[in-house]
């Protein structure tokens, strides 16, 4: 979008939509950086801070909405102004959905600190990392239009993926030799779940941002004839599967 | 110019490196473009670009301007509308066409307007009634009308004037109905009926509108061609012009970014 209109009042339309939107994703940064923060350093008192930013990113997705809304009816947009504002619609859901997560994340700290900890988070954090890389590169991408770098971010989502198998399989070697564990264990790997989600919308993001740049879809490349169903985490990959490990009994670790 | 997908459809018309002069004034430039055959073709783009010019080389109307002379060709069913043993005449009874002023002839009544053309064209209308009313239905006024048959034309709204005057051009039962920016004279409201006959006339003929406004063309046209200082500069279906032309051109005009 390098012309300007030559409707000043339309431009600057286009403009908020898309400072919304940043301004959205700087939120759900924050905040998936913040609850990951509180997880680590077993801080309750930032996890409670961090699930009220919610609320705003909340305002944002209204915001946004109704700036489009607005748009679509006045403006009658077409070709990458239409592109650009349908897919700030979607973006929205998804970054509104990102938060939700990262409220999530931070329920399930709250839960864990008033527990002793189980393990140091290694994998984990790491994940968070990837996924957070993720939201902020499709976020650059979006901004600078750039297709080529919103395309990278998509092929990192299996990275994520195989932290979350890994996770699992060993959060399941934990509860199987000590039932003790099983609540924690579940929490944490809730909250591997939750972030492997926000990896998922960030990938999303991306392809929306193809999307508007070049005008072609790239979602489901050669996936829309089977049926859409996600497999269970881990067994595939891992030597001994877990079914293999539950199998076995207790793990050999 | 691009054009997305290979075409799967018949050419009713076809421009071939279409040049056009206003004397020295070189207003059309190598057109090539395809009109296909029961679908709507827009032409759109600013003031001056070519597209009227355009669409009255496709009946031999340009040359009836001083001055006026074309190069290239225009194919209608792959023959050429120049060739020196066709008559201009039978060329515009086949493309018809329609100004944006709604022109009826003042002094006859609803029926004599309808039959008018067919009777000037030298054809023998044996039955006036039959022949108003089909034309009529076809434009949705039969219905309003059909009680007021012998009234005067100056009786009718701007918009029923225009209805009546693609009537008239349908009477003559052409393959082409060339409309140059029918709507320009009529509130939102008629634009959406005659938008509606537009739609429904597709059956039975092709259409070729030329229009300046670019809501209009993405609801009404299949293939959208836009012009821009006398070049034609990307044709191809509406839907890919309205959401990823391909030409930056293109983008800048229909987002109104341009100049």
């Amino acid at each position: 979008m390098a012309r300007q209109h030559s409707h000043r009042g339309y431009e600057d339309e286009l403009r908020r939509v898309r400072e919304t939107l940043v301004m959205m994703g700087a939120k759900v940064e924050e905040m998936l950086a913040s609850s990951m923060r509180a997880l680590v350093e077993r801080d309750s008192e930032l996890a409670r801070r961090t699930l009220l930013i919610d609320r705003q990113i909340n305002r944002f997705e209204m915001e946004v909405d109704d700036q489009c809304l607005r748009i679509l009816a006045r403006r009658q947009p077409v070709a990458s102004d239409l592109r650009f504002l349908t897919m700030a619609l979607k973006a929205v859901t998804d970054l509104e959905r990102m938060g939700d997560l990262a409220v999530n994340v931070c329920e399930r700290v709250l839960e864990l600190n008033d527990e002793p900890p189980l393990k140091p988070y290694v994998d984990l954090v790491a994940m968070a990392d990837t996924a957070q890389e993720m939201l902020r590169e499709a976020l650059d991408a979006f901004v600078a239009s750039d297709a080529e770098r919103a395309s990278t971010i998509i092929d990192r989502d299996s990275k994520v993926d195989a932290y979350y198998a890994s996770i699992f399989r060993e959060l399941l070697t934990y509860m199987m030799e000590d039932p003790r564990t099983i609540y924690r264990a579940t929490r944490i790997q809730s909250i591997a779940k939750y972030v492997e989600r926000i990896a998922d919308h960030a990938t999303n993001l991306a392809e929306m941002v193809v999307f508007m740049v070049r005008g072609k879809d790239i979602r489901h490349p050669g996936k829309l004839q089977r049926p859409a169903s996600t497999p269970p985490p881990p067994a595939a990959q891992s030597s001994g599967s877990v079914r293999d490990l539950v199998r076995r009994g207790s793990p050999k670790r | 110019m691009t054009r997305s997908d290979p075409p799967d459809e018949t050419e009713k018309m076809r421009a071939d490196c279409l040049n056009a002069w206003f004397g020295e004034l070189h207003a059309l430039k190598d057109i090539t473009l395809p009109v296909i055959e029961n679908k709507v073709t827009a032409v759109i783009g600013p003031s001056g670009c070519g597209k009227s010019t355009f669409v009255r080389c496709l009946n031999r109307m340009h040359e009836v301007t001083d001055g006026a002379r074309t190069s290239g060709d225009v194919l209608l069913d792959n023959r050429s509308i120049f060739r020196a043993d066709v008559d201009p005449v039978s060329v515009r009874q086949r493309v018809g066409m329609i100004f944006q002023r709604p022109n009826p002839f003042p002094a006859m009544t609803v029926r004599e307007n309808v039959v008018a053309g067919l009777r000037l064209s030298g054809a023998d209308v044996r039955d006036v009634d039959s022949v108003a009313e089909d034309a009529l239905r076809q434009v949705s006024l039969w219905v309003e009308l059909k009680e007021r048959l012998d009234a005067p034309v100056e009786r009718l709204s701007v918009e029923q004037q225009q209805r009546l005057c693609i009537a008239r051009c349908l009477a003559l039962q052409p393959e082409v109905v060339v409309m140059d920016e029918p709507c320009a004279l009529l509130d939102p409201i008629a634009t959406s009926r005659i938008e509606e006959i537009i739609h429904g006339l597709r059956d039975r003929y092709t259409i070729v509108i030329v229009t300046h406004s670019m809501q209009q063309a993405a609801r009404v046209s299949d293939y959208t061609a836009f012009f821009y200082l006398g070049e034609l500069v990307e044709y191809d279906d509406a839907d890919v012009i309205f959401t990823k032309p391909a030409d930056s051109r293109t983008e800048d005009y229909i987002t109104g970014r341009f100049g």
